[in-house]
Parts: C-alpha cells; structure tokens; sequence
C-alpha cells in the first residue's frame, strides 16, 4: 500500500535537529539517539539559548552526534573532543558547553584528558553514551567491556577489568555524577537538567545498547536484548560510593545520581581571580 | 593542539609552542586544523631527532615533518626566524597568515633561536600591522560555512553567534556536512591545496644578497642565514661572486625564486642543520640548470661560516 500523504508532524525535538541531514546513520537499538533526545529535552527544560549551545564530539557512532544538530557542533579527533571543548570554554565561559561521546573515545584515547579536566574542574558537561564496546570500528575490546564478555577482539573472553567511569570521575574531582541507561529517558532528562544548572565538570554515563557488535557476542541477540537486561537488572540508588557501581554481568546495574557537590570555583575562574589580584597588588605598588 | 584549535573557533588568536617530541604528538590535530581551516599558530623549537634526540640542542630535522607531518595531501604555512627580533616579527606574520588563509601556521625555530639572548625592539601597538579573519555577512540562515569567496577562502564565524557551525575533520560540503565520496574530496582537497598555491608569491618572502652578479649562491633559512650570509661576506671579501638566499618562508617553498636564480648562478649551496631536505627541494626547482651541494649537518651546534665559506671557495674553482 503506498502511502498518499506525507506525514505533517514534525518530531517534536526537530527544532534542534539539522533534519535535512537525517536519516541518521545508528542502528537499529541504538542509545545514542534516546541520549541525544534527553539532552535536547534538558536544554529546553532549562531554557537555554539555542545560540548559547555548543556540542563538541570526538570519534565514533557518537562522534557523528554533533553533525545532526542545529547547534554549534565540532566533530573532532579520536579522543580529543574535552581538550577542544576546554578551548573554547576558555574563550567564551558564557557558553553552555557539552562534550557528548563514546566510551572508546573518552576512556581509552581520551581517558588522560577526560581526568585532567574533572581534575581541573573545568566547567563542562560531559556525558558518555557507554555501549561497551568500538561500535563502529567492528565490536573491538573497549576499556570498559565487562570482564568475560565476547569482543571480536577477545573470542574467547575479555580476561581485563573494565572501568567503572563513575568511579574514575568521581575519583578525579568531578562535582557531578550520575548513571543512567537510554531506556531511563525521563530520569536521563532530569540528571542532564540537573547537571546543566550547575557549574564545574559534570559527568553523566549512559549505558547504552549496541545490538550489532556487543549484543550479537553477547547472548543479547535481539534489538531489545540489551535494553530488556537494563530494565532487568537495573536498581536506582542515588548517592550511592561509585567504587560500589562496577558493571558486571549478572549482577544488578545501578543507576542514580551518585555524587553532586559544591566545589571552590573552576580552576579558570581561580586563575582570573589571582590574575585580578596580582594586578591591584601592582596598582597599589605604583 | 585541540586545545588552540577549540580557541580559535570560539573566536580568539590562539598559539602553542613545542620542540619536535610534542610536534610529532599534536600532527593529529594539526591534520583537523587543516581540514576545518582554523586560524592558529604553532611554534616549533626544533630540536635533534628522531625521539627524544637532542634535548636543548639546536637541529633543523623538523622541516619535512612541518610540510607533512599529518596524514593525507596538504598545503601548510611555515616561516624560520634566525634570531629572537625576527622571531617576535614574524610570530605576529604567522598570525596574520593564520587568520588571512585560514590554516595553521608553524613558527619553524629551533633552539639557537629559542634559547638565545639578544635585543628586540617591539614597535608601538598602532605601528604593528595585524590582519583578522573574514567573517561572514549574511545572516545565519544563508550561512554556509565552507562555501570559499573568490580567494578560496571561507569566512569563518565563531560558536556562539547563533550560526549554528558545523564543522568535522571528515571530507565535507560547503555545508560542513560530511560527505564521504570522490566528488567532495576532489573539490574539498584541491581547494585546500590550492588556497595557499594561488597565493604563494604573496605568501611567500626571502632576503636576497648580492646576487645581482652572483655565480654562487646560499640558500639557507633560520638562524643557519647568519653563519651563511657571514660566509658569503667572506666569500665577497676575497672577490668570489657569491650572494644570498635566505628563505624567510620555507613552506611554501620559494619555487619561483630558485628557478629564477638557477637561470643565472651556477651553484646552489645549501647548509642546513639535518641531512639534506631543503636541498631536495632546491635541487627539485634548479631543474638541472644548476648544480647544488648540500652542507647536511645532523645538529647539537651550528655550522660555522667558516665551513660555509670553505664550501664556497671549494665549488668557485670548479
């Protein structure tokens, strides 16, 4: 039966997508859009400025995030997405910055820059769509691949103990953090609004399926495989120690928001402070 | 690296300065900046390599690795200060090429530059001629921003002035979009190319000396043009026909000029502190018209003018 009509509406977060440029290129299953509609749901649940919006992405399924919304978006090197975004942070603070990328990128190319800036405590958002897995280099091992899980780099078994990333950053000095999976949309769009009001280097995991090269090794076959094991296994516990959040097959998954804290101003504005300081100093001196 | 290159979309002028360890690191991103055409500056104190090499000892390996360092097919901007005066003058050229072609420009130093004491006037403000990078005129709606003016060169707005930029290290359209095929790659990368060669007698500057008469010429660049044009001094003093090249610009390379000086001299000599590369490239444009001799040195100290000016005395009896 052929269709007479296109359909007239319009999805209802279209106003910040560049739709001439969809269909997208994600599977089937994947978490990357859910992710992407709950930051976008957040941004207008905190009322910011469209202009005001910058997007920074580095490589992967991810990566190509930036490139589908009306936003100011850089789709940058393997990896290197915060230093970039730090960049352009340090130019314009006015600016709502968020970093929005894979596992792979964050934690295993990036992972030396993803800790400097919570270190730092450089104000950025920064959320990780974690599939567990280089999607879209062929299902290879990830950093954060539970140990025993099937790669196509590891047939056999992953034998590596995965990280758990809420740990890391709350262990880096990060003064937001929470855990979320792309079927949790609503509880995602809360801690994104959430983490958008703040200020300083917040961080947001969200699990987040891919059927293709992790579910299909995995005996979570099917589309909805792994969003039917979230749904599963996950427990909410807010405030719980990330060191008790490690991801493990089998065991429950939890989710919630861990840490959310009040920390001395950024390193940047510390450093205007002094620079200011310094100056009536000299002032003074003349 | 990625760093400078989120600065300079955000709108500022944006540098960072290495020696040849932290180059080999930020070619990546030095790539990206090439491919989304952003204004900034890279200082490269060259140092000996390959690896770690000769910390605080002076080289001037990094030359092909600044021409090509990153992967794919690119033109780039390099200039060679040969003491901390011209190093501060052409740092501010660098920027003005930076911001004018839109692609990263490297400060191509090394360490008898970088560590050494000497005078520098700094002109008053009003004196210093700067240039910024175009902007666009339109309203965002028409926006789009690699579509090049007549110069092949786009204007570039900043993130956060509601232009809603897309930009990506893939092959992409005038939109920003990516669009991997054959098509937009021919078009994107000869453009890349092209930007800088269509300019590359504005672009590009040299110091000549006595060359009016001259049988014999130095190419040299970067602090080895003092020992060079100290040689060629010498040479002059004891009635040898000899003048001076000194390429301010290295990349692009002076093609026209050496062409134009093969027709006349009968000898290149090119002193540089690596193995030979700028020789390559001057032997390249000689064409055969001339013959040239390299004076390869590895680095760890400069080369003398007095083994410049033994290479001069040397080729005049030939």
């Amino acid at each position: 039966m052929i269709r007479e009509e296109e359909p007239q509406e319009l999805h209802p977060m279209d106003w910040w997508l560049r739709s001439e440029r969809l269909p997208h290129i994600w599977c089937a299953g994947c978490g990357i859009g859910p992710t992407l509609y709950a930051w976008t749901r957040a941004l207008d649940r905190v009322g910011i400025d469209k202009k005001k919006v910058v997007y920074v992405s580095g490589i992967g399924c991810c990566g190509r995030g930036s490139g589908y919304l009306d936003v100011d978006g850089f789709h940058t090197t393997h990896g290197r997405a915060i230093p970039f975004a730090v960049g352009i942070k340090l130019v314009k603070p006015e600016l709502c910055v968020s970093v929005i990328s894979g596992d792979g990128d964050l934690f295993s190319i990036g992972g030396n820059h993803f800790i400097h800036a919570a270190r730092r405590n450089v104000d950025l958002l920064v959320i990780c769509t974690n599939n567990f897995i280089y999607g879209m280099t062929g299902g290879q091992l990830a950093a954060t691949t539970p140990q025993r899980d099937y790669s196509t780099t590891t047939p056999y078994g992953n034998t590596e103990p995965a990280f758990n990333t809420p740990y890391l950053a709350d262990a880096s000095g990060a003064v937001y953090v929470a855990r979320w999976t792309s079927i949790h949309v609503r509880l995602l769009e809360r801690s994104i609004a959430e983490a958008l009001g703040m200020k300083g280097f917040r961080y947001i995991e969200v699990l987040s399926p891919c059927p293709v090269n992790y579910g299909r090794r995995n005996r979570l076959r099917e589309v909805d495989d792994i969003a039917k094991w979230f749904w599963e296994f996950s427990v909410v516990k807010h405030e719980a120690d990330t060191k008790e959040v490690q991801i493990e097959r089998g065991k429950p998954l939890i989710l919630g928001n861990f840490v959310k804290k009040e920390k001395k101003l950024s390193c940047y504005e510390e450093l205007k402070e002094l620079e200011e300081r310094v100056r009536a100093a000299a002032e003074a001196k003349k | 690296m990625a760093a400078i290159l989120g600065a300079s979309w955000a709108g500022a002028k944006s540098m960072t300065a290495t020696s040849g360890p932290g180059l080999s690191l930020m070619m990546e991103n030095f790539g990206l900046g090439v491919m989304m055409e952003v204004p900034t500056v890279v200082v490269d104190i060259q140092r000996g390599g390959p690896s770690t090499g000769l910390p605080t000892l002076t080289a001037q390996g990094d030359v092909m690795q600044a021409r090509w360092g990153s992967h794919g097919h690119y033109e780039i901007i390099a200039l060679a200060p040969d003491s901390p005066q011209e190093a501060f003058d052409l740092t501010i050229r660098c920027f003005n090429l930076a911001e004018k072609y839109r692609v990263p420009v490297i400060l191509l130093a090394s360490e008898t530059v970088g560590l050494s004491a000497g005078k520098v006037v700094v002109p008053p403000e009003d004196e210093i001629k700067l240039i910024d990078r175009k902007k666009p005129t339109v309203p965002p709606g028409e926006y789009l921003p690699y579509r090049p003016d007549e110069d092949l060169i786009p204007p570039m707005a900043s993130a956060g002035e509601g232009y809603a930029i897309c930009a990506t290290g893939l092959t992409h359209d005038e939109k920003g979009y990516p669009e991997t095929n054959a098509e937009t790659q021919e078009k994107l990368v000869r453009r890349l190319n092209d930007k800088i060669r269509v300019h590359l007698e504005e672009i590009v500057d040299v110091e000549e000396e006595h060359l009016e008469d001259a049988e014999i010429a130095v190419v040299s660049y970067g602090q080895v043009s003092r020992p060079a044009k100290r040689a060629v001094k010498m040479a002059r003093d004891e009635g040898i026909k000899a003048g001076s090249i000194k390429l301010i610009t290295v990349w692009p390379f002076a093609e026209h000029v050496i062409r134009k000086w093969a027709k006349q001299v009968e000898w290149f000599i090119v002193p540089e502190l690596n193995y030979g590369q700028i020789y390559l490239e001057v032997r390249r444009e000689a064409c055969g018209d001339s013959k040239v001799v390299p004076i390869p040195r590895m680095g760890g100290r400069l080369i003398t003018p007095q083994e410049i000016y033994q290479e001069i005395k040397k080729v005049s009896k030939n």
